[in-house]
């Protein structure tokens, strides 16, 4: 018996056999309308709960409108909100604490997050059990972490002040990381170091594992040293994932809130007080909810402009 | 016929006679208010409403810190969860402008229920809105003004009283005026009591919520501070910044420079408690109604533990504390709700709060004459309740008290400027929230 494929060329027709032409079934629904139905819920979601808000906050930062005075008459104030917060002297003191938070978490962080990946990268004994046990702090809550580093900065019975002591020859007592207006911007910008940094880490040991081994074999044939190798490979080919760790940690950063308000709920005076805490003061205590959306849209903005920036740096980086 | 007829009304007036009960079990009403102390002494006495009326108490506590967040949130949501709300004392302005309480003149009226049977100090503080008028949106339900304990143990040391009394010419006893009291804090600062380090005070200093004010004023009105020129209503210059309100804000930085524990930077009730319990200090600021269950306390309380009220210096003045109790607007209980605040009100009710460690304001309590010797702070608890003195209530408190917060922060913790630089300041914010609200 003989047989001849179809058209299509997928099934196998008996000899005298030819395919019926079949009329075009109509199924009712393209394949766009399909994608569409399964996509729009989502559209949909993703409109609702990010783009509304967004634009409801951009309008309400046009207002006087105060959430614990809901009948009172609305009006425009026009840009008077913004123009309030921009000329603040206190707001740019909050921004230039916030700054200091962020570049001094995101330097330590990233440093010492490369360097442990470096360690973490080699094998040793136990490889494993110090991977997993410096991954810890970063699976705690932020509350947690916050409660818990207060009583180690307590002056009197906390272990930091009793180690810097102990190896500093001064008196435990002596100082205070949370009451001291020099000291305590650098205790929550150790607390935050000492909680993110293994998630640095993480992202630069997937760096440096990405990087082939036939590359620094190659090195080795053409007797590089350790350091030009560390120069001219490892640096440079883990760079977009350090990138990437700054560019998440920047933005997390930025928005810090909860672990600072534990620890410090902005004190020592205003010293600690971030951007996010004045804006959650301005918001939900004093419910000035025109003006702290006319806030956190510059906000907003700060972190989105500087992001853009950044993401358009990191891909030129990738594609070197 | 006639007694089959008979038999039908019987279980007819018998099914209506049960139905009222019945319909008053299945209800339940929640009250809110803040986790503390007192909040279990009237889960206690609501056991007595219930009994009495078939309405299940429910209760929603959350702790002071986040208490206002919370529970203001609650109102401004127009949420359902609370029918009754214990509120504090700040929140009166703003509820009542916003409608969140409900007005209770008619139904004071109504019930035949007399707040002229409350302490005048009280109905004014936690009732009425504009202050001081005859529209009330609250009970009072909880006196409370800032108070000081102190180790009547330690006091009472033959070598430490000798010590002090050649040091300073008079007994080592509680502090009558704000010098006084710096130098007894003075005296304890680092001293070594069997054996462990002890501190002299323990005075609030919490940046977040409203610590440092609550402290801070208890030395203010103390030295003479006022809110406003009395003639002049929002005039505040010459007046939060006067020359006695400086000194005062300079007494308060004082002891917290001298006397407190190190690292002291940022607590308040909690801390202060902790403080004292713990034997780290020989004086505690804190609100009264902690001192029942410091009374209690097997480490401190009993024989240990004496009590004394904010010492004077150019008056007499305590910082209020306290809250009244309102039904909530947005309440689907009102009924049930009102039904607790008139069975709340009554005379016996009140005498059972007192007892079980709740402040009542019922002057059937507070005038009998016995009320000083029910308990070691009951005197105190009415002197203070006397001469007590309250922040700002306006609807915007919340913007006064961050400001406040600030200001005081800034110069007591922080170091930052001098004490006229900070209360110039404080005038200045205050001045411009009352400007953007219309009150200039």
């Amino acid at each position: 018996m003989t047989s001849h494929t179809d058209p299509a060329g997928l099934v196998s027709l008996p000899e005298g056999h030819q395919r019926a032409s079949l009329p075009r079934v109509q199924t009712g629904l393209s394949d766009r309308a399909i994608a569409w139905l399964f996509i729009g819920p989502t559209m949909a979601l993703l409109l609702a709960i990010n783009l509304f808000p967004l634009l409801w906050t951009i309008f309400l930062s046009f207002t006087n409108y105060r959430a614990n005075r809901p009948n009172a008459p609305l009006w425009n104030v026009g840009f008077d909100h913004y123009v309030a917060i921009l000329t603040d002297p206190d707001i740019w003191l909050r921004m230039q604490a916030t700054a200091h938070f962020v570049f001094w978490t995101i330097a330590l962080q990233t440093v010492i997050g490369f360097g442990l990946a470096y360690l973490v990268d080699r094998k040793f004994r136990g490889h494993g059990f110090w991977t997993t046990l410096i991954l810890v702090p970063m699976m705690l809550s932020p509350a947690v972490v916050g409660n818990f580093w207060t009583f180690l900065y307590q002056p009197q019975i906390g272990l930091f002040n009793y180690v810097v002591g102990f190896f500093g020859g001064i008196a435990p007592g002596s100082f205070q990381m949370l009451g001291d207006v020099t000291l305590s911007p650098w205790a929550i910008i150790i607390v935050d170091t000492w909680m993110w940094t293994p998630y640095v880490m993480l992202i630069c040991l997937a760096g440096l594992r990405s990087i082939p081994d036939y590359i620094y074999e190659a090195a080795e044939v053409d007797r590089a040293s350790n350091i030009r190798q560390f120069v001219s490979i490892t640096l440079p080919m883990c760079m977009p994932f350090i990138m990437l760790a700054i560019l998440f940690r920047g933005i997390e950063n930025f928005k810090m809130f909860d672990m600072v308000n534990l620890l410090t709920a902005g004190g020592p005076g205003s010293t600690t007080e971030l951007a996010s805490i004045t804006l959650k003061r301005a918001a939900f205590e004093a419910w000035r909810t025109g003006y702290s959306s006319a806030f956190a849209i510059i906000l907003f903005v700060a972190v989105f402009g500087l992001a853009n920036i950044y993401v358009k740096t990191l891909n030129k980086v990738k594609a070197r | 016929m006639k007694k089959r007829f008979t038999l039908a009304m019987g279980i007819a007036a018998s099914a209506l006679l049960g139905a009222a009960p019945a319909s008053a079990q299945g209800k339940s009403i929640t009250l809110c208010w803040a986790a503390w102390d007192p909040a279990n002494a009237l889960v206690e006495l609501s056991k007595d409403f219930t009994a009495k009326t078939g309405i299940a108490m429910k209760f929603e506590f959350v702790p002071w810190p986040n208490f206002a967040d919370r529970m203001l949130n609650e109102l401004n949501s127009k949420g359902k969860l609370c029918d009754l709300m214990i509120g504090d004392s700040q929140w009166i302005g703003g509820s009542a402008e916003n409608k969140h309480y409900v007005k209770l003149n008619d139904f004071f009226a109504k019930e035949g229920i007399k707040i002229g049977d409350f302490l005048p100090t009280t109905v004014d503080a936690y009732s009425t809105w504009p202050k001081g008028t005859q529209n009330y949106y609250a009970l009072p339900a909880m006196g409370d003004a800032m108070g000081w304990t102190y180790r009547k143990d330690w006091f009472g040391r033959a070598d430490l009283q000798a010590e002090f009394r050649k040091k300073h010419g008079r007994d080592l006893a509680p502090p009558k005026t704000w010098t006084e009291l710096q130098e007894v804090a003075q005296f304890f600062q680092g001293r070594d009591i069997d054996g462990k380090k002890v501190f002299g005070v323990a005075i609030p200093t919490e940046r977040g919520s409203e610590g440092i004010t609550m402290g801070a004023t208890s030395a203010l009105y103390a030295h003479g501070f006022r809110y406003e020129n009395p003639t002049r209503p929002y005039q505040m210059q010459g007046f939060v910044n006067s020359l006695d309100a400086i000194a005062g804000l300079e007494a308060y930085k004082a002891l917290f420079k001298c006397c407190t524990p190190p690292g002291y930077t940022n607590g308040y009730m909690q801390e202060g408690l902790d403080a004292f319990k713990s034997g780290q200090v020989a004086m505690q600021m804190n609100w009264f109604a902690f001192f029942p269950g410091l009374f209690k306390d097997p480490a401190v309380g009993g024989d240990r533990i004496g009590f004394f009220v904010n010492p004077s210096q150019k008056t007499e003045g305590s910082t209020l504390g306290g809250q009244g109790i309102s039904v909530v607007s947005y309440s689907a209980n009102q009924a049930e709700a009102l039904a607790y605040i008139k069975w709340f009100a009554d005379a016996e009710v009140q005498k059972k709060w007192w007892s079980l460690g709740g402040y009542s304001c019922h002057k059937s309590v507070l005038n009998d004459p016995n009320f000083p010797n029910t308990a070691p702070f009951a005197a105190d608890f009415l002197k203070a309740m006397g001469n007590v003195k309250d922040f700002w209530q306006e609807p915007s408190y919340a913007q006064l008290l961050q400001a406040t917060q600030r200001r005081l922060h800034d110069y007591v913790v922080a170091d930052k400027g001098t004490a006229k630089e900070a209360l110039d300041s404080l005038v200045q914010d205050w001045t411009k929230v009352f400007k953007e609200d219309g009150k200039n």
